[in-house]
């Protein structure tokens, strides 16, 4: 598989879905869907005929050779997995986009597939230089989303977004270069490449602070309390589609970050940095669980949600121990199937009920059972009941860390209880008690909806009751990642 | 070595079969194929069950394990979902297939009425699965499945009727409470595997013994913390407060979840894990505390409600009290016993007051019945059997069970007649309210019209387990006898007065309660003031379920809801926006050098210039 | 005949007065045309103190650096006055203190 290509088909993709508008108005959502279709076959082909989880795929081409620079893509299981979530929910943001958007359909898919295009290259970049590159290219689509297609206070949410991750950006690209540097320095070879940035020996005070660059670039992204503010409002404003990708795969950048750079290349400093960060996951986990039970908007208490269970996947990281790391690549793969599809249930509502606020919703059930069916669903996966894929993710989690730090993971046990408050709460806001007015008349889910519900609900099972597969997909890596460590 | 007992994993499987056939059919299906499907998924698996039981009694093993498949394996934690049958398993599976298959049955008749038919026996189904889980699993994770799973389909199902806000409230309120020890319970679940390093409760259970010298700290805390799971599940101090307003659900959820099985699951835990307990003094005798206070506590609040339902929600806390209580005086067997009797008397009661309350067109105030046993014959006599059952009159079932938990509470350590004499007083208040309620709702004038609507499928699973909650006890402790260890428990022989005493005082409770509301066949007809005046304090005091309630809505839900709405706004956020606030004031304070006008721009260009030549020329 | 060195001095107290001049009129002025003009005067200083310095040390540069000004001059001259023409149709004045757009 030429990991080059594939890329770049999402990106030609992208362009023909915007001049296509041209010919058709419709024509640029079916040919985002048949990209994102052969895109997604192509990747399952792959998945089928490796018999090597390390190295799936393997492209190196040189780019800038006097910097040491090349496009050096890879893919190893743990990349897999998570191309695989992006594409997936590429077509779930495709489809949820369906009927939602009426104008510039051509430009907004082309931003859809490129963000896409960002992420996976993000997913597979094992250049640092070419990593950033992704990184960017994936955050100014994202910012159009936000900013043409957004809700009433788009422009702000647009422009916050943008900020808090450029700032990232900018933490991320002086790190790396300095670290290009550290290691020029030591060995008078100029490198980017992962491979050897990943033995190059930096001297303590410089490794910590490098690794805090990383490490805040990428908090920013999960996000993690107290760099989390710019998501509620992005999640909120953004359009249906860019609400799904954004929950769904740009904060697993964030996670991938952390897991994949963060602690291989600066073991010794991020070992220094445990009990911050582990403190900085219990905090997410609480904080955010509480301040979704206090939202009263739909999105919003989604949003806070999100913050909630990526601090599980921040606490499992540096628990760094086999079980949480499991546990937290878990957790990305569940919290991105259930998180898109209550954004995408929220979206459904806001066409329908023209409001995101709770307190104007009430009683949906009664004229959208198949509706309030499906949102208890995820709803109940996101509060993690066993069975289902979050479950698995937060128990591993919480039992790793458990044999690390005692006191964070009774901390972040409470985010269990609090997600049972605010999970069952936005149940009963939006769908149970007495039907509000003007709710009668809301349409159910037509089989469009149901059916891409559908495929979620089966991952998420398949998560929950067969999880295996996943644990064996990342094994190579996971053993690498803990044995570098305590 | 049978093909029949590998049948075992049909038997959660039926009900979850039913479950997904009702989801995907979406309601679609009239009200016949839905109750065929729903009550014969659950009949089937009653069925199967049975004959699961027959060929394990036969062939005289002592369990039967059937592995399905390894859930994960990561770093040595391997949960595997395997199914363990043994005695104790064969008990509750029996229960919960055969009581809900009973239920399920009266339930097409008492929802027949209602919106939803479909929902309800798919909700009720998924309960089915999840408790068949719960119990058969080898492994504290399955058992955990089953044990949210549960939770879960009671949530559901209390707020069945979702349209009231109450009811929605009160489902949350169980799932939340039940939560938090559920919580306790597997922060339990992370100690033992870091320090027995497994959750398969065989492993536990032999390890632990292998490991722990007998009172470890390690083991008790350990022990309180399933605990916690156990209390919030059951009902029992201090988290006893989601059960009574759990009865917002329909009755026949009341009857199966909240009376005859999952509010039991409790007593399953501790009497699964009983090596862990008996391991730990200090955390067995808290168990019996918890229960002793639970089963008191419970028992005055009965006594004063006014709603029937609320009546026998409170007695359920109170009878499991009797079996927290017995579990933790080592009275195993006698606990279960009790589990089993329980289960028949109370899911009997709660169907004959679902009969009566679908008579009276859903009124449940007990003060508004009254001579209503020449209308309603049959709910009458069962729920005359169910009550005396639950008062523990003689040759009743709740007789045998609970006489055996009195007696062998009498032998335990130290303080066993301080035990002894507290749970007796207890039987004492439970024969008075069984007595209060049955005269409040059966005798004296009549208030309400009642219309019978029950048909065959209602009656007879009253009557089945009428049968069951007169002669349900026989068969004595032996029928149970053997699935547990009673560990450590001596049965000597009891001085004759003690038997007498327990068999006794009972009797006087209903005595005292014939004596108290035989005789006021005048009570007043209108039901503004039926209580006497004096004592009315005390009488809202025990209603209220002791102030419990709103001890922990000040201590808890207020300060938490109140803090939550002054968050909304997310303080953390209020950095970031005042650092854009000071970045648009500096930005105003230098905007106004941008006048706009081209001689400003070329005067300060010309000056600077100016300045900078001078300062070349000077320096 | 030869010809009567003009001493440098002059030639620069002459440019810088020139230049005076029209920075003040660039300063002072508001309507465009003048301001125009008076860029045009500040150039020609320029290319006068250019021109005397490339003189007096006998060296073509200043010369090359004149022709260099004139031909900007004639450019700035050019986009100016269309920049000036499309002021007066948008605007309907050449008032340059009414427009100010960039005012911060």
């Amino acid at each position: 598989m030429n990991l080059l290509a594939f890329i770049l088909l999402l990106l030609a993709g992208g362009a023909v879905a915007a001049v296509s508008e041209r010919l058709r108005p419709n024509a640029a959502r079916w040919v985002s869907l048949g990209v994102l279709l052969v895109t997604s076959l192509w990747l399952l082909a792959t998945a089928m005929t490796t018999t090597d989880t390390d190295v799936v795929a393997l492209t190196r081409l040189a780019w800038i050779p006097r910097f040491g620079i090349s496009v050096q893509l890879e893919m190893d299981g743990l990349s897999l997995l998570l191309v695989a979530l992006t594409l997936f929910l590429g077509i779930v943001a495709v489809v949820s986009s369906w009927t939602e958007i009426t104008e510039r359909r051509g430009f907004f898919q082309f931003n859809l597939l490129w963000t896409l295009a960002g992420v996976v290259g993000v997913f597979t970049a094992f250049d640092l230089f070419l990593f950033f590159v992704f990184w960017e290219v994936m955050l100014v689509p994202m910012y159009f989303l936000i900013a043409v297609w957004g809700h009433e206070d788009r422009a702000y949410a647009a422009m916050k977004f943008f900020l808090f991750t450029q700032i990232g950006g900018l933490l991320l690209l002086l790190s790396i270069v300095a670290l290009a540097y550290a290691h020029y320095a030591s060995s008078g070879v100029i490198s980017f490449d992962y491979h050897v940035l990943v033995n190059a020996p930096v001297d303590q005070p410089l490794a910590f602070w490098l690794m805090l660059g990383f490490f805040i670039a990428f908090v920013i992204k999960l996000p993690g309390v107290p760099f989390h503010t710019w998501l509620p409002d992005a999640h909120t404003q953004a359009p249906t589609a860019g609400s799904v990708i954004l929950a769904g795969i740009l904060l697993k950048t964030g996670a991938y970050g952390l897991i994949r750079f963060v602690v291989p290349l600066f073991p010794d400093a991020a070992l220094q940095f445990r009990w911050p960060a582990m403190l900085l996951g219990a905090i997410s986990v609480v904080y955010g669980g509480y301040l979704a039970y206090s939202q009263t908007d739909f999105k919003r208490l989604v949003a806070y949600s999100s913050i909630s269970h990526m601090g599980f996947v921040l606490l499992g990281v540096f628990a760094w121990n086999q079980i949480a790391v499991n546990g937290a690549i878990m957790q990305m793969l569940a919290h991105g199937f259930s998180t898109a599809a209550l954004f995408m249930i929220a979206g459904a509502l806001q066409q329908r009920l023209h409001t995101r606020e709770m307190s104007r919703m009430g009683g949906l059930w009664t004229a959208a059972p198949r509706m309030g069916a499906i949102t208890l669903f995820f709803v109940v996966a996101s509060l993690g009941l066993p069975g289902l894929g979050n479950f698995v993710g937060e128990f591993l989690v919480l039992l790793g860390a458990f044999q690390v730090d005692v006191w964070l993971t009774v901390v972040a046990g409470l985010g269990l209880v609090m997600a049972a408050i605010y999970a069952l709460s936005l149940m009963q806001r939006s769908f149970q008690g007495t039907p509000a007015d003007g709710v009668a008349a809301m349409t159910d889910f037509g089989l469009r909806e149901l059916s891409i519900m559908a495929l979620m609900m089966f991952a998420l099972i398949g998560l929950g009751v067969f999880p295996q597969p996943v644990f064996d997909l990342a094994a190579p890596f996971v053993n690498r990642f803990v044995g570098g460590g305590p | 070595m049978s093909a029949p007992l590998q049948l075992l994993a049909w038997v959660p499987a039926l009900p979850l079969i039913g479950f997904l056939i009702l989801v995907v059919t979406e309601g679609r299906l009239g009200k016949l194929p839905v109750a065929l499907v729903g009550v014969g998924s659950v009949g089937g698996a009653a069925l199967l069950a049975l004959l699961v039981s027959l060929r394990f009694v036969q062939s005289e093993q002592d369990v039967y394990v059937q592995t399905l498949w390894q859930w994960l394996a990561v770093d040595g934690f391997g949960p595997t979902i395997r199914l363990y049958f043994d005695g104790l398993a064969m008990v509750m599976v029996g229960v919960i297939t055969g009581v809900g298959f009973l239920i399920h049955l009266y339930a097409t008749g008492y929802m027949a009425e209602e919106e939803g038919y479909s929902r309800f026996f798919a909700y009720m189904n998924l309960f089915v699965f999840a408790m068949l889980m719960l119990v058969l699993g080898d492994n504290l994770l399955v058992l955990y499945l089953g044990w949210e799973g549960v939770g879960l389909c009671s949530y559901l199902l209390i707020g069945f009727f979702h349209t009231d806000p109450a009811n929605g409230y009160a489902a949350r309120k169980a799932f939340v409470v039940t939560r938090i020890g559920d919580t306790a319970m597997i922060f339990g679940l992370f100690l033992l595997v870091r320090e027995l390093g497994s959750l398969d409760i065989q492993t536990v259970l032999h390890s632990a013994h292998a490991s722990w010298p007998e009172g470890s700290s390690i083991n008790t805390l350990i022990a309180l913390l399933l605990l916690g799971g156990a209390v919030g599940k059951s009902a029992q101090l201090p988290l006893q407060t989601w059960l009574p307003d759990a009865m917002a659900g329909p009755t026949p959820v009341s009857a199966l979840i909240h009376a005859a099985t999952m509010v039991t699951a409790g007593v399953y835990l501790i009497a699964r894990l009983n090596d862990i307990f008996l391991l730990s003094p200090a955390a067995h005798l808290v168990v019996a505390c918890v229960g002793l206070a639970t089963l008191l506590i419970a028992a005055f609040s009965a006594l004063a409600q006014t709603d029937l339902k609320r009546i026998l929600a409170y007695s359920t806390i109170s009878q499991i009290g009797y079996m927290f209580f017995a579990l933790g005086v080592g009275a195993w067997s006698a606990a279960i016993f009790h589990l089993l009797t329980h289960a028949f008397f109370k899911a009997l009661l709660f169907l004959c007051a679902g009969s009566v309350i679908l008579a009276l067109h859903h009124e449940q105030n007990v003060l508004r019945m009254g001579g209503l046993w020449r209308k309603l014959p049959i709910p009458f006599f069962c729920m005359l059997v169910g009550a005396a059952a639950l008062a523990a009159l003689p040759l009743t079932s709740g007789y045998y069970s609970k006489h055996a938990i009195l007696l062998t509470s009498f032998d335990a350590e130290s303080i066993g007649p301080w035990f002894w004499g507290v749970a007796s007083v207890a039987a004492f208040i439970t024969g008075l309210y069984s007595t209060r309620m049955i005269f409040l709702v059966f005798f004296g004038t009549q208030k309400t019209e009642p219309h019978d609507r029950s048909g065959w499928n209602m009656t007879l699973p009253l009557l089945v387990l009428a049968v069951l909650a007169l002669g349900g006890g026989w068969f004595g402790l032996n029928a149970v006898a053997g699935v547990l260890p009673d560990g450590g428990v001596k049965h000597g022989e009891h001085a004759a007065w003690l038997a007498w005493a327990t068999t006794l005082i009972p009797i006087a409770g209903v005595l005292l309660g014939c004596v108290l509301y035989g005789y006021r066949k005048t009570e007043s007809a209108t039901d503004a003031a039926p209580q006497p005046l004096r004592g009315e304090s005390i009488a809202g005091f025990l209603r209220g379920g002791w102030g419990f309630d709103s001890l922990y809505d000040a201590l808890l839900v207020k300060p938490f809801v109140a803090l939550a709405r002054l968050m909304k706004g997310d303080p953390v956020d209020s950095v970031f926006v005042a650092t854009a606030a000071v970045a648009r004031l500096l930005h105003k304070i230098t905007a106004t050098t941008q006048s706009g006008q081209l001689r400003w721009y070329a005067a300060s260009m010309g000056i600077g210039l100016a300045v900078a030549l001078l300062l070349a020329v000077l320096v | 005949m030869t010809a009567i060195p003009v001493p440098l001095d002059h030639v620069f107290v002459l440019a810088a007065t020139l230049f005076l001049i029209g920075f003040t009129g660039v300063l002072v002025r508001r309507n465009v045309i003048f301001l125009l003009m008076s860029l045009e005067i500040m150039l020609n200083a320029c290319g006068l103190a250019f021109v005397a310095a490339g003189a007096h040390w006998g060296a073509p540069d200043g010369q090359v650096m004149y022709m260099l000004v004139l031909s900007l001059a004639a450019a700035e001259a050019a986009l100016a006055l269309g920049l000036i023409l499309q002021m007066e149709r948008r605007f309907r004045h050449l008032d340059i203190d009414a427009i100010s757009e960039l005012k911060g």
